[in-house]
């Protein structure tokens, strides 16, 4: 078990709705943007305003007329409490203010003081606060403890999603030049090289060499992983950690064999060499805008008839929901096909049609469970049914794997409980929320494991994967469970011409699996 | 026309106008507020069909508050349904002639005054002894259903134990509708239908101003009310656009 200075939640059979401990985490906060650079670039002031106060409310109003989102769910919450037990955040830390309707509380108080005849009159009554020090600390501390998951917006009767007040409070504190350090460096880093860690083109190209040797080694089969290659029929777009990360960079092996397969050509951008789009996570239009451009100009350039998105549950969100609002018409593109596509929606139709070959047995020493990402699950879709961001990915593991089993249907499907951390919370100074925040998710796995044997649970998201990698073991439980979906497809695939035989190279699955 | 008269006739003229313009204010400041991004919580319909069905499960059977908490659930549907019952059945103290069903279900509507009075006192219950709901509730909370508890039971004495003169009452109603001020009678001075109407005033007032604004904000709600389909359609709205230039 790893080290930690906090506490440890403990996993029970049965989840339970723990008793409310106020403040027990009001010290939890990210790291501040300090350094200029972090800020000036995404046109924000590079520190705190002097008139913070004045700029905050302005900042407000502005976004209260610019987002309906944010107008009616401020005044619609009738405090009901339906959200109360649903955040992962307050089921592991306690915090009252980890609630949803709290959390938008912070915002709504003051809200109602400014903009509102109630508060402005009798601010006592209807619990309107004046926007002090102390609540901007609050929102600097608990916006930073909400993954943007939208879990609580499934159970609230009017639709009241939190991620959308996360992100208005993050877009005022930036504005007023009180940014995160961990997403703007990023974005930082976009803006300058082209994705979240900074990889350079020659980089990238060498990455791609080696991934191309290791599976001419494994498989004896050339397949190719193409950077920039113009007229390509389709542009890949996945996220950067799916270029050495693991288990990412298996799925990365995994998209390549499936394009090798279909016979189709495709490319990686060294442009756009990035799916994640944190625009989104602080809740800025204008920078998810020009984040997202980027793939338009990629696409443009390259001369390509098709998009496709790499496993990611938020980049899946900004360009299943947003992309062709921010970067659109796509009507450069082959209209054939959506704009853009999902990688699983491309595997699954090339299952169905027959082209690929695959040997499920590769996969007979895991039993896998499949982990849905809130982003997938509940701000996209995939395929033409509703609900297709459920089956697709569970059909193509079904035809890669032969033991599968669901977790509890209380945390999967639109009801799937957040790895804990999301929404730009993937930093190491935020490792007890984050391990804190895992509970549910953990709880529900350790179910699975001791009833049904599961070995490894899959993901197709790169934020989900990091994040389980690094708390599996604060959980008694091994990192390497976790694994991602085309992976499984990787394992699975018999490449035409490949030398079959040798299986003995397949990784070992997890020893503490009962 | 005694004091009491003139000073309800008042009441309800003033209460009515501010809730119908406060009201009209907020559903054109929702309507005029653009929603930038397409969010609608997935599943979602992808037809405005869909759309329009899935507003209808939410407003009818309040089906996400279901998923999320049953308790919570029950007493809040018990106590819409018996007000909207209950509303229903007052179209009698207002119309001329009243209509054949509201005539007719009268008698058996007078009785959901109670399950009405119940779903408020459970919701109540659970503002009280939950501590997550007592956490998040401020003082308006609570006299929000003191507010709903004190119309319904004053209501209810009024029709089961202390009855009042309803064709007077009724009278005095069709009078201010019709602004005829010339032959208007008295308003009963019965302590009852003074407080229930007196309530009621204050209901009226503070709807425009109040959590009671999920009335509208349901409908207008991007996640519940938006069609899944951004890749078939381009979602923009005005101030988006003027980026592109
Ligand atoms: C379209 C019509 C309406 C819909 C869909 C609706 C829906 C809801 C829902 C889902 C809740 C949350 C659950 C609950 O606490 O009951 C709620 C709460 C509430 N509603 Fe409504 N409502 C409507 C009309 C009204 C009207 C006309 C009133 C009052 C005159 C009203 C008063 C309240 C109050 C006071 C609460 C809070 C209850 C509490 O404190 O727990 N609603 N409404
Ligand atoms: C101007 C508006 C209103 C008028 C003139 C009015 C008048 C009355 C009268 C005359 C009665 C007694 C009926 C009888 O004795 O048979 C009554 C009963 C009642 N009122 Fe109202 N009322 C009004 C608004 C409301 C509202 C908004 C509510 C709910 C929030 C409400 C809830 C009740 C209830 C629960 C009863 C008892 C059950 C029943 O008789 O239906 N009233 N009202
Ligand atoms: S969006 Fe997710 S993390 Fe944020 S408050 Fe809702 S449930 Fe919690
Ligand atoms: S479920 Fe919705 S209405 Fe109820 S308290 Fe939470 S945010 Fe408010």
């Amino acid at each position: 078990m790893a080290k930690a200075e906090f506490e440890i939640p403990e996993l029970k059979e049965y989840p339970e709705i723990p008793p409310i401990q106020p403040g027990s985490m009001a010290h939890s906060k990210p790291f501040v943007a300090k350094n200029p650079d972090f800020m000036e670039p995404l046109g924000y002031p590079a520190e705190l305003v002097d008139n913070w106060q004045e700029k905050a409310i302005e900042h407000m109003g502005d976004l209260l007329g610019k987002y309906r989102s944010l107008q009616v769910f401020l005044d619609a919450c009738v405090k009901c409490g339906a959200c109360t037990d649903k955040c992962h955040y307050y089921l592991g830390t306690q915090d009252p203010k980890n609630m949803p309707v709290a959390r938008q509380d912070l915002l709504r108080k003051v809200y109602r003081r400014y903009f509102t005849f109630a508060g402005k009159y009798f601010p006592k009554l209807v619990g309107a606060t004046d926007l002090t020090q102390e609540v901007l600390e609050d929102w600097y501390s608990y916006f930073h403890q909400c993954s943007q998951c939208r879990r609580c917006s499934v159970f609230c009767p009017y639709g009241i999603d939190t991620a959308e007040i996360s992100m208005a409070a993050r877009e005022i504190m930036d504005r007023i030049g009180l940014g995160q350090k961990y997403c703007n460096e990023i974005i930082g880093k976009v803006f300058k090289v082209g994705n979240n860690l900074g990889l350079p083109e020659p980089a990238l190209a060498d990455t791609l060499e080696g991934l191309e040797e290791d599976v001419l080694d494994d498989t004896g089969v050339e397949v190719k992983y193409p950077l920039d290659q113009k007229g390509a029929e389709i542009l890949l777009v996945t996220p950067s950690a799916d270029f050495f990360a693991e288990p990412h960079v298996d799925g990365l092996i995994g998209y390549g064999k499936v394009f090798h397969e279909a016979g189709v050509s495709w490319t990686l951008s060294s442009k756009a060499s990035e799916a994640a789009n944190f625009g989104m996570f602080i809740g800025s239009y204008e920078n998810m805008r020009r984040i997202s451009l980027r793939i338009r100009e990629a696409a443009l350039e390259l001369g390509v008839k098709r998009i496709i998105f790499g496993e990611c549950g938020h980049a899946w969100r900004v360009a299943y929901s947003f992309l062709n609002t921010l970067a659109g018409p796509f009507d450069f593109l082959d209209p054939n096909y959506p704009v853009p596509q999902h990688i699983l929606e491309f595997t699954w139709g090339e299952i169905q049609k027959g082209t690929l070959k695959l040997d499920k047995s590769a996969n007979d020493h895991m039993v896998v469970t499949f982990h849905d990402s809130c982003n997938v699950a509940r701000a996209t879709r995939m395929g033409d049914e509703p609900g297709g961001q459920f089956t697709i990915p569970r059909n193509v593991i079904k035809a890669v794997c032969n033991n599968f089993v669901d977790m509890d249907p209380d945390t999967i499907h639109e009801k799937t409980f957040c790895c804990g951390g999301g929404g730009g919370l993937l930093t190491d100074d935020l490792m007890e929320l984050r391990v804190k925040g895992a509970k549910p998710r953990m709880e529900a796995l350790k179910n699975v494991i001791e009833e049904h044997g599961v070995t490894n649970m899959a993901a197709i998201c790169a934020i989900c994967k990091s994040q389980f990698t690094k708390v599996l073991p604060y959980y008694g439980m091994g990192m390497d469970m976790i694994v991602s979906v085309h992976q499984l497809v990787s394992e699975a695939i018999v490449l035409t011409g490949q030398d079959t035989g040798d299986d003995d190279e397949q990784e070992d699955s997890t020893e503490d699996a009962a | 026309m005694s004091f009491l008269t003139v000073a309800f006739a008042a009441l309800f003229y003033a209460a009515t106008l501010l809730l119908v313009v406060g009201l009209a204010r907020r559903i054109r400041l929702y309507w005029k507020t653009p929603a930038p991004l397409k969010i609608p919580t997935t599943p979602a319909p992808t037809t405005t069909g869909g759309v329009v069905l899935r507003m209808f499960r939410e407003v009818v059977f309040f089906e996400s508050l279901f998923k999320g908490a049953k308790w919570t659930w029950l007493f809040g549907w018990i106590f819409h349904m018996a007000l909207f019952a209950v509303l229903f059945r007052h179209l009698r103290y207002f119309q001329e002639p009243v209509w054949g069903i509201v005539a007719w279900t009268s008698p058996l509507i007078k009785y959901l005054a109670f399950a009405m009075i119940i779903g408020l006192l459970g919701l109540l219950g659970r503002r009280i002894f939950v501590d997550r709901v007592r956490y998040i509730s401020a003082p308006s909370d609570y006299l929000m259903l003191f507010l709903l508890l004190g119309i319904g039971v004053s209501g209810a004495l009024t029709t089961f134990v202390a009855h009042t003169d309803v064709v007077a009452v009724k009278s005095f109603f069709r009078h201010l509708m019709t602004f005829n001020f010339a032959t208007m009678p008295n308003l009963p001075s019965d302590p009852l239908m003074i407080v229930h109407l007196g309530l009621v005033a204050l209901l009226m007032i503070v709807f425009p101003i109040s959590k009671l604004l999920h009335v509208p904000g349901v409908f207008f709600s991007p996640t519940r009310n938006q069609v899944d389909n951004p890749r078939e359609q381009r979602h923009i709205v005005e101030w988006a656009r003027k980026l592109e230039q």
